[in-house]
């Protein structure tokens, strides 16, 4: 905010004509829009910072920054930009050394009910959960599922485990910004949320014939 | 819309699934949700905060801190010695200090000024921490000022610069992407009918649901057992957004509260609410 003082005029030094209109006016204060960096600036004033949770998390990556303005504009990235995006996030997703892409669905479906880990609250090297079912409908048993993502009931036995579906399915959990720049998905592999053999059990709850998903 | 074709068939394919298997499964959760909106009719009666309340007018009321004052004659914004209907227009500019402050800062601000306290001690530890713990000075304090506000229409003033500024920075930071989720503010209350679970999230672009949420905190968290204050209520969502630790009184916090606060404008206030 920036409070002026003009002159209004240069002939002060007759009195008559500084009543006549060469007054000094103050000038009301305007409001400025803020820029993006006095809000990370501010925001970094804001928070402290945890063993686990440092400061630079607020420091935003090109990602995140287009897709702040997009969403706050209520418009769509620029297509170039969204290509470009995509293109960089699934040119960083790593497959399975090994090949194997499923784990043990027991151990996923315990991966997608919980909701811990990468709080400024939670130690280092804790093991965190997916906690898929703040989003998704998975297994129908569980009734308390949110919608924020898509219903992935029966996503095996719909769409069966030849190798693009597969590939497909790890690609979306590693990084779900390779199809989507600006989806609402954490990117579990991408950002070290989950590890790689914490995704193959996901995968195998939503891919394994024996899995309650597909049941 | 350029797509991935791989993606398009699998949402053609998850589009056939939900209608094969929603609407069962639809009919569950419209129960589970009417439950929990039937719960919450029950516990409306006989909100817990209330006693929280009546400590926090004692308090008010008593002569504290090295100058032995009481905080009757704090200027929360509408005249000193003003409680009613102040949390209605809070956050709002404040001359003497020379900016924009929301009630918990504006409490603490007149617990220094009047009382003699000092910043460290009152921020030390605002928020109380497990059920069994009795609230804090600071949670009674809020709760009862707040409660004063009852019936009150929202309506925060936005004619100063400052207080203008405040909402322009409270929007970006509402829609601000970051940390290891890439999530925003926006991301759980930007859109229509989301749910984490089972709890319904409320779009903060709508007005009704902005007024919601904005006119029922603080509220009693029956699963914690304990009155908590919209400073708590922004550092425990940033906490699931895995952003760092919220500082208490933060600008930032001044910031949010003001755009929440504008956004809920002919609200009526009905805090402290109770909640699940």
């Amino acid at each position: 905010m920036n409070k002026k003082i003009v002159i209004a005029c240069g002939a002060v030094f007759v009195a008559v004509a500084v009543l006549a209109g060469c007054a000094a006016m103050v000038e009301a204060p305007v409001a400025k829009e803020p820029t993006d960096a006095e809000i990370v600036s501010l925001l970094k004033a804001s928070f402290k910072e945890s063993p686990s949770a440092k400061l630079d998390r607020l420091d935003q990556s090109p990602l995140q920054q287009a897709c702040t303005e997009a969403s706050r504009l209520g418009k769509p990235l620029d297509e170039k930009v969204r290509e470009k995006l995509q293109a960089a996030a699934l040119a960083n997703v790593k497959f399975p050394a090994d090949g194997k892409y499923l784990g043990d669905w027991k151990k996923g479906e315990a991966i997608a009910q919980n909701g811990r880990g990468l709080q400024y609250s939670d130690k280092v090297g804790d093991v965190a959960g997916g906690n898929c079912y703040a989003c998704h409908q998975i297994d129908k048993k569980e009734i308390a599922f949110g919608n924020i993502g898509p219903s992935l009931t029966g996503y095996g036995k719909l769409r069966g485990q030849s190798e693009p579906i597969v590939k497909y399915t790890w690609t979306r959990i590693w990084n779900s910004h390779s199809f989507n720049a600006c989806a609402n998905m954490p990117r579990f592999g991408d950002a070290g949320i989950l590890t790689e053999a914490q995704i193959k059990d996901v995968m195998a709850l939503l891919l394994d014939p024996a899995s309650p998903v597909n049941n | 819309m350029k797509k991935h074709k791989l993606t398009a068939v699998l949402l053609a394919a998850t589009a056939l699934t939900a209608l094969s298997v929603q609407p069962a499964m639809a009919q569950t959760q419209d129960d589970s949700i009417k439950q929990i909106e039937r719960y919450r009719e029950m516990i409306a009666d006989g909100n817990p905060a209330e006693l929280v309340e009546v400590r926090g007018e004692a308090l008010w009321k008593q002569k504290r801190g090295p100058k032995n004052a009481s905080l009757e004659a704090c200027d929360l914004g509408l005249g000193p010695g003003k409680v009613a209907g102040v949390n209605a227009v809070l956050p709002r500019y404040f001359p003497d200090v020379d900016r924009v402050m929301d009630l918990e800062n504006r409490i603490i601000h007149c617990e220094i000024t009047l009382q003699g306290f000092t910043m460290a001690e009152l921020t030390k530890r605002p928020h109380s921490l497990s059920a069994s713990e009795r609230q804090t000075d600071h949670e009674a304090l809020t709760v009862y000022v707040v409660g004063q506000s009852r019936g009150a229409k929202v309506n925060l003033p936005q004619s100063h610069p400052k207080e203008r500024e405040a909402f322009l920075r409270g929007e970006k930071m509402f829609f601000f992407k970051g940390g290891p989720y890439d999530f925003a503010c926006a991301t759980c209350h930007g859109v229509d009918g989301q749910r984490i679970r089972l709890q319904e999230l409320p779009n903060f672009q709508k007005t009704e649901n902005a007024q919601r949420a904005f006119t029922t905190w603080p509220a009693y968290r029956v699963s914690q057992g304990a009155v908590r204050t919209m400073q708590w209520r922004l550092l425990d969502c940033f906490r699931q957004q895995r952003m760092p630790e919220m500082k208490f009184l933060s600008e930032a916090s001044i910031d949010l509260i003001t755009y929440m606060g504008v956004k809920a404008k002919d609200g009526t206030m009905d805090a402290p609410a109770i909640k699940r």
